[in-house]
């Protein structure tokens, strides 16, 4: 028996992550505008990158929706390449 | 006639003027082309994201317009010789694009900026 093995008494409830859910769909978005910048920043980590589709919780069409408004505001300056910055 | 949009990066050492007289500029540009300018949008001074040319602060303009495919390439060249201009990108825009801007411009987004906020 491993000493710091901590038996419990009753098992500790695993903590079920949120169900995800497209956004896109369920509020009925149809377009992403590449000038939102502060809706886009939630699909963007720390360092400016593109999350993926597993952690957004986006449905395909839209996922690639997000990915071209990303780029066009990357080109346009209003999105950095790469940063670190503490969003 | 298809729906497009225009972002403009002009240099910030353009003066007030200058900057609205390029604005005539294109827009004139456009109609004589075919096109016609459905909203003007001046942002005005903004700090860019990435330097560009050294400068970190470039000054925004957007207009949407309508015109036939061929204006665009017109426009383009036009836009490249002007030397103000720091980046330029034209964008097509679909229907649901054109709604958006449509109902933005009308304030009609109160309630779904509430859900994408706590979305």
């Amino acid at each position: 028996m491993a000493k710091n093995e901590i038996k419990y008494l009753t098992a500790i409830k695993q903590e079920k992550p949120k169900k995800k859910f497209c956004r896109f769909k369920k509020y009925g978005i149809k377009y992403v505008d590449y000038k939102d910048v502060d809706f886009l920043k939630k699909f963007i980590n720390e360092q400016g990158k593109l999350l993926p589709r597993r952690l957004t919780g986006n449905s395909l069409k839209y996922q690639r929706k997000v990915q071209d408004a990303v780029k066009k505001a990357r080109q346009m300056a209003l999105l950095p390449y790469v940063t670190d910055l503490l969003k | 006639m298809n729906s497009y949009e225009l972002m403009v990066i002009f240099t910030p050492v353009l003066s007030e003027e200058d900057f609205k007289a390029s604005q005539k500029k294109y827009a004139d540009l456009i109609a004589e082309l075919g096109g016609a300018s459905v909203h003007s949008n001046p942002w005005g001074l903004k700090s860019l994201a990435y330097p560009i040319q050294k400068k970190t602060t470039g000054i925004y303009w957007l207009l949407e317009f309508t015109g036939p495919s061929d204006l665009n390439e017109k426009l383009k060249i036009q836009l490249l010789r002007d030397e103000q201009v720091m980046r330029h990108m034209i964008t097509r825009l679909d229907k649901y694009a054109v709604e958006y801007n449509y109902v933005k411009r009308n304030g009609g987004f109160a309630m779904q900026d509430k859900e994408k906020q706590e979305a």
